[in-house]
């Protein structure tokens, strides 16, 4: 079977699980309780996720814990497109805003 | 024409660098990023709305913002204002309260030039605790904010999904 980036994102509860633990670490078991799925089932699609990569399990204590690999997510998207977006969108209005102190500075300074 | 928004992120270092010209001298756009009328105007990206806790902005100062999307989900962030060097350098501490632990602190830079032209160069460096946490914070959109109840991320994935493998 094949094991890369886009077998481990083409299965819808694969998804929600990269998406879980993107943003909490947790257990297998942490994991299978956000889903009504078995735990079996669930167990499988980490056991799947951690042999494409996306995912690494790390024994610490008595507990096993799940964390994304969100370098291998780079092999498939400009990880940085959303991050730059956000700060076009606060720099366009940044740009309006210097505009209009400018427009104001000019009339202070033509009024004085 | 508008000014290029550039960033730099190389692989596997812990910062990256956010570049950007304005059409406007540097006291005025120091002032945009240091005076809370002026920085709740434009810091809220994209449909966000912004409002500050507090915002004592001087050497030795602290701040907390919080972002809001339209459907009211908040996110806060706050920091430790380290360096206030009107007009050239802003220097402060950056963390996001939505993560489960707290200590995923980024260290922020910025630095205003002056242009010819009354024209003012930024540049922000942004240092992470490690290169999970920058590669894990800018992917996630944890960094500004706009994670909207893991819609993005789905969005994200279902696009590369559509990708020719």
């Amino acid at each position: 079977m094949r094991r890369d980036v886009f077998q481990a994102i083409a299965d819808p509860t694969r998804r929600q699980i990269i998406n879980l633990i993107a943003h909490q670490t947790l257990t297998p078991n942490g994991v299978a309780d956000s889903f009504d799925v078995s735990r079996q089932a669930i167990s499988k699609h980490i056991q799947i996720l951690a042999e494409c990569g996306i995912i690494s399990i790390k024994q610490q204590g008595r507990e096993r814990y799940c964390y994304v690999q969100p370098k291998k997510l780079d092999e498939v998207t400009d990880w940085l497109a959303d991050f730059r977006k956000s700060w076009e969108s606060r720099f366009d209005k940044l740009d309006d805003l210097l505009a209009n102190m400018q427009v104001k500075t000019n009339n202070n300074s033509k009024s004085q | 024409m508008k000014n290029q928004t550039k960033i730099t992120a190389e692989k596997g270092v812990q910062e990256l660098f956010i570049h950007r010209e304005f059409e406007a001298p540097r006291e005025l756009v120091f002032k945009a990023f240091n005076d809370p009328e002026l920085i709740t105007q434009w810091l809220g990206a994209c449909d966000m709305t912004m409002r500050i806790d507090y915002f004592d902005s001087r050497t030795g100062g602290s701040y907390r913002f919080i972002h809001s999307t339209p459907q009211g989900q908040e996110y806060a962030f706050n920091g430790t204002i380290h360096e206030v060097l009107a007009p050239e350098r802003l220097i402060r501490t950056f963390e996001f309260e939505g993560l489960p632990e707290r200590g995923h602190v980024v260290l922020e830079t910025a630095t205003f030039d002056v242009l010819p032209d009354n024209r003012t160069k930024l540049t922000i460096q942004s240092v992470f605790r490690s290169v999970a946490d920058r590669d894990g914070i800018v992917a996630s959109g944890m960094e500004y904010g706009v994670n909207d109840s893991h819609k993005k991320l789905d969005e994200l994935l279902e696009k590369m999904v559509n990708q020719p493998a």
